[in-house]
Formats: C-alpha cells, structure tokens, sequence
C-alpha cells in the first residue's frame, strides 16, 4: 500500500522518517510499529478515531514523547536524542494547546520569534500579523480573544519562523466555516509558496480531502491504509474520504463487538 | 511569509541557532514572556510583596515588645526581623522559580514551548533571572520597610549580608529544580509540592533558634542544609558582631552539591515525563 516515495535532494535527509516506531504505555500499545516517509512538500493527513495513534505519533514526532521502540527521524535527527538541532526548522499549530493569555498578540510573537531565532523580528511580527488579519489586535491580551482570532494567533506563531515541516493537529476544529474556510486558504498559500512539508491531523475529512496529497489511516496504532484520498475513497467504493473514514470506524466496531 | 527557502535547508530568516548568542537570546525571551506576566498584573505584583510585608511588620512588632521586655532580646536587636529577612529572601526566591514555570502549565503553554528550540538549561536560566527580579520586587520594600519602622538595615551587614543573599538564592534554585522536575514528571497534580517544599526547611534549618536547639540526632539532618549556616552565620554577627566565613563556605559548598543535585532531578524527571507521555497531556 505504501506510495513510492520521491528521493529527497542528495545528501539530505528526508523531511520526516519513521521507522518501526512502538510507543507502549503500561501494556497498552499507542503505536504499534509503523513506518513511513514523508516527500518534500509533500502534505500528509494522519486519520484515525480517538485513541488510533494520530497524537502519540505527533508527539514522538516532536520530541515530546520518547518511543518504546523505533525511531522518529526528522530531517535526520533523532527526535528522541537530538531534537535540538532541528527544532527550529519546524512548528505546531493546535487548538488545544494555547500560548500565554496574559501577554498580547505582539507580546506573545516577539517572545516566540526570540526562542525560533527570528531575524529583523518586529518586521516579520508586522508582516505576519498583516498576513494573518491580525494588525488590529496585536495590543490585545490573547485570552481576550475569539476563537477565530486564537486560531490566527497561534498559526502566526506557526509561520513566524517559517517552517519547512509543519504540525497540525486539528487546525480547524471549533471554528466557523467562514473562518475555517480562510484558515485552510492560508495553509494551502503557505505551503504552495515555502513548499513546506505538513503533517495533519484531522477529523474533518472535507479538509484532508483538499488539503492532503495523501492519507495515512491509524487504526488502533497500527497504519491500515496509506494512499491518495482519491485512491483511497476509489478502493473503499465510496463517494468521500467520511464515508471511507465511516465504513472503516463501523468494521473495527463490529469486529471488537464480534470479539467480545 | 512567501520568501521561500529550499527545503532542507534552514529559512534564511532564522538565526544561527547553535552559538552563545542564540541561547541568550531564547533566555531572553523567556525573561520577557515571565516578565510581561509580572507586568500586566498589578495584583500579582501586590502578592509579590504582602506576605513578605506582613511578616515583617508582626516579627518585628514582636521583636520590640520582647526588647522591652527581656534582655537577651535587647541585646539581640534585629536578630528576629533578619531571620524573617533572610528568610523570606528563601522562599520568595524559591516560589518565584517554581511559579514561573507553574504560568506555563497554567496557560497551556508547555506543549509549545517543549516544542520550541528552548533547552532545558535555558529554560532553568531564565526561571532563575525571573526568581531573581521577582526577589527584588519583593524584598526591596521589605527592607525599606525594616529599616524605616525598626532600624534595621540589611545593608549595614556589607559583605555578609551578600553571601548569605548569594547562598540563600542558590539554595532556593536547588529546591525551585526539584520541585519543577515533579510536576512537569507527574502534572498539576503535583503542584502543592512546588508550593510547600522550602516550608520543609523552616524547622530544619533553624532560622529562628540555634541548632543545639534540636534534638541531637537531628542536628546532622539540619547541618547538611545550606541555609542552616546561613541563619548561624546570622546569629553570629547579631549576638556575638563577628562574620564566620567557615559558615558561608559550607553554605556554598553544600549549595553547589544541591544545585548539581538539583539539576540531574529536574533532567532525570523531564526525561521521565518524556518516556511516559505527560509532557502531552500537561501542553494540551
């Protein structure tokens, strides 16, 4: 099932390498020795219902979670021993994770362009802000904000530094359509103009389907599909990428039922 | 945002991320973040300086009355307003460290900041310059307070004052380590221990009595404290106006241990929470 994967340039690493990776909490197994490997540019959706591994998987893949067994390369390094050396050529966008209420949009920008490195950084606060729709709250504490306003702030923390791999973990979820919908155009504008490469992950499926080149399926920490969305909703018969994403959720069902 | 690098290759917009300067400037930018909190909060900066305030007005007040009444009290003028001095120097600092970091988890920052090229040595840097200017917001009034009210100024210590400030503030980092360590290793389930681990030293390290006050087989557990020879030293240039070095020597040798000690926990249990996941589940 895997997709031949594009040879990285010479003598660089690929963006993203995962190799037999296992992450076992107590007896319970989170990931269950996957492998893949991601293209430059090249923009992966994680899916899988909750507990299928998708966040274990991201976390291993930023350092924060050390494996059992395996290893999560990224750019070569080692997440779990020498994360420090690619840290700053990456990024993370969830909004389940916040930056500092107290501290305003400005604030908050200025002390994550300082820990990324951020060269001329009032300019690229500016610049980003701009980009973002943002220049008008920028003296606003962030906790006063909507949650369309949160989103951007923490994507104009994502981008600050321009990251050649980017993390997302429902960029989405909890937004209007309206803003959703802005929120997925500056993805995709991003990623078309850095050629960044993006791991998602997702439970809206519309989302993966325009903005995923491929879909990588976690089903109990174990990779059962790894296509195009279009491949994959042509094997499956089905019409969407939710319908495959349903057929699959109600087969592991019937077969824990059948089980039990 | 459109300025495109090759892939692979490190955005030309970024520093370099491995010299000197660039890990001062990511501590930097941690002072920043710790201090734009101090600064949006006016009653955060009054909690600062109360408690240290109310201490001193009451074993000050109490100082007096026992002046008035007993010799030994007399004779020893300042001897209790530079305990609760000394003290508060402490646990101030010590809670300044561990409540920075406490903001983080509170706000649900960590995630993003694990994430970030922030290392632990840098992170811990910044905590201490922020226990530091924390430390200074709220003792400089107090020691105003002490002179104005009790005549008794801190600075006319001079140089003893100064090792014992410098041991004192190295001591409360040891316990500012260990205490982050446990919470970022167990959760905010942790956190009354980050709160409560100097009061542990306040009957131990005898800031009000002389260790011969303690039973004998507790007098080596109180000996192998730093702040122990700190408070001696105290009570030596109080009662008996001579400055001990030996006390401030082992103060600083028994501090160099604990902030090595000090640094391997916070290590060891960051590597923990790492192995088993609580780093994720403290971020989000």
């Amino acid at each position: 099932m895997q997709k031949p994967i594009p040879p990285p340039p010479a003598g660089q690493p690929p963006p993203v390498q995962v190799v037999r990776l296992r992450k076992v909490y107590r007896d319970v197994a989170a990931v269950d020795g996957i492998d893949f490997t991601l293209a430059a540019g090249a923009v992966t959706a994680l899916l899988g219902g909750n507990g299928a591994g998708k966040t274990t998987t991201i976390s291993m893949l930023m350092g924060l979670v050390i494996p059992t067994s395996g290893e999560a390369r990224v750019f070569g390094a080692d997440m779990a021993r020498e994360r420090h050396r690619v840290l700053h050529r990456m990024n993370f966008e969830s909004p389940y994770v916040d930056v500092p209420m107290r501290l305003t949009v400005r604030q908050n920008l200025e002390v994550y362009g300082r820990l990324y490195g951020v060269r001329h950084l009032k300019a690229q606060v500016a610049a980003t802000a701009a980009d973002l729709r943002l220049t008008e709250f920028l003296d606003r504490p962030y906790g006063k904000l909507s949650a369309g306003q949160k989103t951007r702030v923490s994507l104009a923390k994502a981008l600050l530094n321009e990251p050649e791999l980017l993390l997302l973990d429902e960029p989405t979820a909890s937004l209007d359509p309206d803003t959703a919908d802005w929120v997925r155009a500056k993805l995709q504008d991003y990623m078309r103009t850095r050629r960044a490469t993006v791991v998602l992950a997702s439970h809206n499926m519309a989302e993966v389907e325009r903005l995923a080149d491929r879909v990588i399926m976690l089903e109990q920490g174990r990779v059962i599909a790894d296509e195009t969305p279009a491949e994959l909703i042509q094997r499956f018969g089905r019409s969407t990428l939710e319908e495959v994403f349903l057929a699959i959720a109600r087969r592991t069902r019937a077969g824990e039922e059948s089980v039990a | 945002m459109s300025g495109a690098s090759q892939p692979g290759r490190p955005s030309r917009r970024l520093n370099e991320q491995t010299t000197l300067a660039a890990s001062a400037g990511r501590i930097w930018g941690m002072v920043l973040r710790y201090w734009y909190v101090i600064r949006s909060s006016w009653p955060r900066t009054a909690e600062l300086i109360y408690w240290p305030l109310v201490q001193m007005l009451m074993w000050g007040f109490l100082q007096s009355y026992l002046a008035s009444t007993t010799s030994l009290a007399a004779k020893a003028a300042g001897l209790f307003i530079g305990a609760v001095l000394l003290w508060d120097i402490l646990v101030r600092s010590q809670l300044g460290f561990a409540v920075a970091f406490l903001e983080d988890i509170w706000s649900r920052n960590l995630g993003h900041l694990m994430m970030s090229p922030l290392r632990p040595s840098e992170l811990v840097a910044a905590l201490m310059a922020v226990s530091f200017i924390k430390l200074m917001v709220a003792m400089v009034p107090v020691a105003i307070l002490a002179y104005t009210f009790f005549g008794f100024n801190v600075l006319s210590l001079g140089f003893p004052f100064a090792a014992f400030f410098a041991n004192l503030v190295l001591t409360s980092w040891a316990l500012g380590l260990v205490s982050t360590g446990v919470v970022l290793r167990w959760g905010l389930g942790a956190e009354s221990f980050a709160w409560l681990i100097v009061f542990v030293f306040l009957p131990l390290c005898c800031v009000y009595y002389p260790v011969d006050t303690l039973p004998a087989w507790l007098q080596p557990v109180a000996l192998a404290l730093p702040p122990t020879h700190v408070f001696e030293g105290l009570r030596a240039i109080v009662l008996e106006g001579r400055f001990v070095a030996a006390f401030m020597a082992k103060a600083f040798v028994l501090n160099v241990i604990y902030l090595a000690l000090g640094f391997a926990a916070f290590t060891y249990f960051l590597q923990s929470a790492r192995r088993h996941g609580t780093l994720v589940q403290m971020g989000e």
